[in-house]
């Protein structure tokens, strides 16, 4: 790993004193198009074991997107990903899977399998990747619907359930193999303001105890701040990020005006205005 | 020195006589003042005059200086009247003409303040070019290509999700490929029973009208048994499984791909292909040769039920009759045609659902598709099976 460098826009602030650990996923000069349309380009950023990263940015601008290339949905119009140093990119079938097997990811809409119970969900990569017994993997899936309370549910189709549940199933699904990074696709989106609070102390309380790496898509300003160390902010009209670090110092120190307004919902500018006017 | 020129005369005549017209009317004063009349009840359900209309009769003639608009006669406005003083204000900005928007209303004002705040987004625009007819048969050519492409591209990944099926490195849920074999098999009984009984009537009848002019009833069973056996079994089977089976699998795997379900998978390392195509592939491949020889044995019952009420044969001489015609190449050349179908069903059913955009419309797209698609590729398979067959001589 020789390369360090978080800055794209120029703006990237520093990550503080957390630099010396090592570095878990790194981005470089990614570009991501369907077909002929650039959607961003020149992505570079590092995120480091333990980060609970954000992915930043107005709706549209392709967060979501850069999720995927992520986790090796879409493949990247040009650049690389690294996960510990190993290129994602460019990686064999066996060293692909092997870094698979360390993902979690929750989808959206939790992405359920529908057409078996929660138990089922939880237990399929169990069963696909362990030795372990039925009644064992009924055990582990029963454990991790409790630590997303959802006890008792185990029984339960993902259709009978809803759709807060759905979530906090589907991270029970994705942290079934503790993985060493977790994905999160706007975790908030659908929730109410509680649940939506109660599933950030979740991710922390599961980072702290996995020991995992939290890589979050989102545009909601609490949650961000509640749990971000560390982020990108991708800009809509330059088709590339503008900043990265600590969301907080971001909100101290940016002088990008696009980041500020996003920030602060755009209430700084209009304030400024306001006493200027 | 003014002018009135009543420039949405129609309107008027047309709605004005049950009290619910729109009126505008231009009024030309000094220094080049225009003033725009609206009166009457401007309501969307009413019609709608753009401001285009009062376009040329504001630029002919002397070019204006100043255009305000006068509502004093307006009884009723909605959205029809703010698109119109939108309009008229964008006129006026391309002529540089300036637009005098003191004296509307208030809320109208508002709604036209709203309405100019964000600049149109030039690239948001789709730009719908009507392209000549050659780049569009050009076009319409290089897609089909692609999707040819794709489609072999997925017949090899098919191969490869079926070769380790072979090899027992295969993974998917066994207890997934029961349920689709309960699904595709027995469950599919009813149905094929009924069209195939009902296609072994149709072919005895069609038989009957003919052979008993010869007195040659008895050969009614010799063309119902190998007709059924050699094509209509297998042919009936797979057009009934892929509006059943295929529909169904393009629905199942469609919606799981919308709802990031195949995602899932992916991202868990577990490969959609082996997971979800291989149970439905091979139980199609064990259950279309079963259903076809059930289906054989259904339509042969019903030749024999009309050759006993209607042409008075025994059944005896009728059962006699049809194992003599049928000899066992046919009856093995129909299964193997029946396999054959049924990974066509299943490969058109996957791929659909595979190839399924994001949207609940995409989903009934891909399930027509797949239907279509499954019988015309299953129809284009029996001809070359029956060349086959011929070249073959069997």
């Amino acid at each position: 790993m020789s390369t360090r460098d978080t800055g794209g826009g120029g703006a990237a602030a520093g990550n503080g004193a957390a630099d010396d650990r090592e570095a878990h996923l790194e981005v470089r000069n990614l570009t991501m198009a369907y077909g002929n349309f650039i959607v961003m380009h020149d992505l570079n950023f590092t995120v480091r074991h333990g980060d609970v990263f954000v992915i930043m940015g107005g709706s549209g601008c392709g967060k979501s997107t850069l999720l995927r290339h992520l986790i090796g949905l879409i493949e990247p119009a040009r650049g690389e990903i690294f996960y510990d140093g190993v290129n994602f990119t460019k990686a064999t079938p066996e060293e692909r899977e092997a870094t698979l097997r360390r993902f979690g990811v929750l989808y959206q809409s939790g992405a359920l399998w529908s057409s078996m119970t929660l138990a089922e969900n939880i237990g399929l990569p169990l069963g696909e990747f362990t030795d372990l017994s039925a009644s064992e993997i009924r055990e582990i899936a029963a454990l991790k619907l409790a630590l997303v309370g959802l006890k008792g549910f185990e029984d339960y189709y993902p259709s009978q359930i809803s759709g807060g549940m759905q979530k906090r199933a589907g991270l029970a699904r994705a942290i079934a193999l503790d993985p060493a990074i977790l994905f999160f696709d706007e975790p908030s989106a659908g929730l109410d303001p509680v649940s939506s609070r109660l599933l950030d102390e979740l991710i922390l309380a599961l980072r702290d105890s996995l020991g995992a790496t939290v890589v979050v898509v989102s545009h909601e300003l609490p949650s961000i701040f509640a749990i971000a160390n560390n982020s990108v902010f991708l800009d809509a009209k330059s088709h590339t990020m503008i900043a990265g670090g600590d969301p907080h110092e971001l909100l101290a120190h940016s002088t990008e005006p696009r980041v500020r307004e996003f920030l602060t919902r755009g209430e700084a500018e209009e304030n400024s205005e306001k006493a200027n006017g | 020195m003014s002018a009135t020129g009543n420039v949405n005369a129609d309107a008027q005549s047309e709605r004005g006589a049950i009290g619910s017209g729109h009126q505008v009317d231009l009024v030309r004063g000094e220094g080049g003042n225009v003033v725009v009349r609206v009166s009457g009840v401007w309501q969307v359900r009413h019609g709608m005059p753009t401001a285009t209309s009062v376009e040329a009769a504001l630029t002919s003639g002397a070019r204006p200086q100043r255009v305000s608009v006068d509502t004093t006669e307006l009884k009723g406005w909605d959205s029809s009247l703010v698109s119109f003083v939108v309009g008229l204000n964008s006129i006026c900005q391309q002529r540089k003409i300036t637009f005098d928007r003191g004296s509307l209303p208030a809320g109208l004002t508002r709604l036209i303040e709203l309405a100019e705040t964000v600049p149109e987004n030039k690239d948001a625009s789709i730009q719908v070019a009507q392209l000549p007819f050659v780049a569009r048969v050009g076009a319409a050519l290089i897609r089909q290509v692609d999707a040819a492409g794709k489609f072999v591209e997925f017949i090899g990944m098919v191969a490869l999700a079926l070769a380790n099926f072979a090899r027992g490195r295969s993974r998917y849920r066994r207890s997934d490929l029961l349920e689709v074999i309960q699904e595709c098999g027995a469950n599919a009984l009813g149905i094929v029973s009924l069209i195939s009984y009902l296609v072994g009537v149709i072919l005895a009848f069609m038989g009957a009208v003919q052979l008993q002019q010869f007195g040659a009833a008895i050969y009614v069973a010799d063309l119902v048994g190998i007709g059924l056996v050699r094509e209509m079994g297998a042919m009936m089977t797979a057009i009934i499984m892929a509006g059943r089976t295929g529909a169904a699998f393009a629905a199942q795997l469609g919606s799981m791909k919308v709802t990031q379900e195949i995602d899932a998978l992916t991202t868990m390392g577990i490969s959609p292909m082996e997971f979800l195509v291989t149970p439905r592939m091979i139980a199609l491949i064990l259950m279309m040769p079963l259903l076809c020889l059930y289906s054989d044995f259904v339509g042969i019952l019903g030749g024999a039920t009309v050759g006993v009420t209607v042409l008075g044969l025994s059944l005896r001489a009728y059962l006699h009759e049809t194992v003599h015609a049928v000899t066992m190449v046919a009856l093995v050349g129909g299964l193997v045609k029946s396999a054959v179908y049924g990974v066509l069903i299943a490969l058109a059913g996957c791929y659909q659902g595979f190839e399924c955009g994001n949207s609940s419309s995409a989903v009934g797209e891909a399930t027509t598709a797949a239907v279509v698609s499954s019988i015309v590729m299953i129809v284009v398979a029996c001809g070359m099976f029956a060349v086959l067959f011929h070249i073959l001589g069997i």
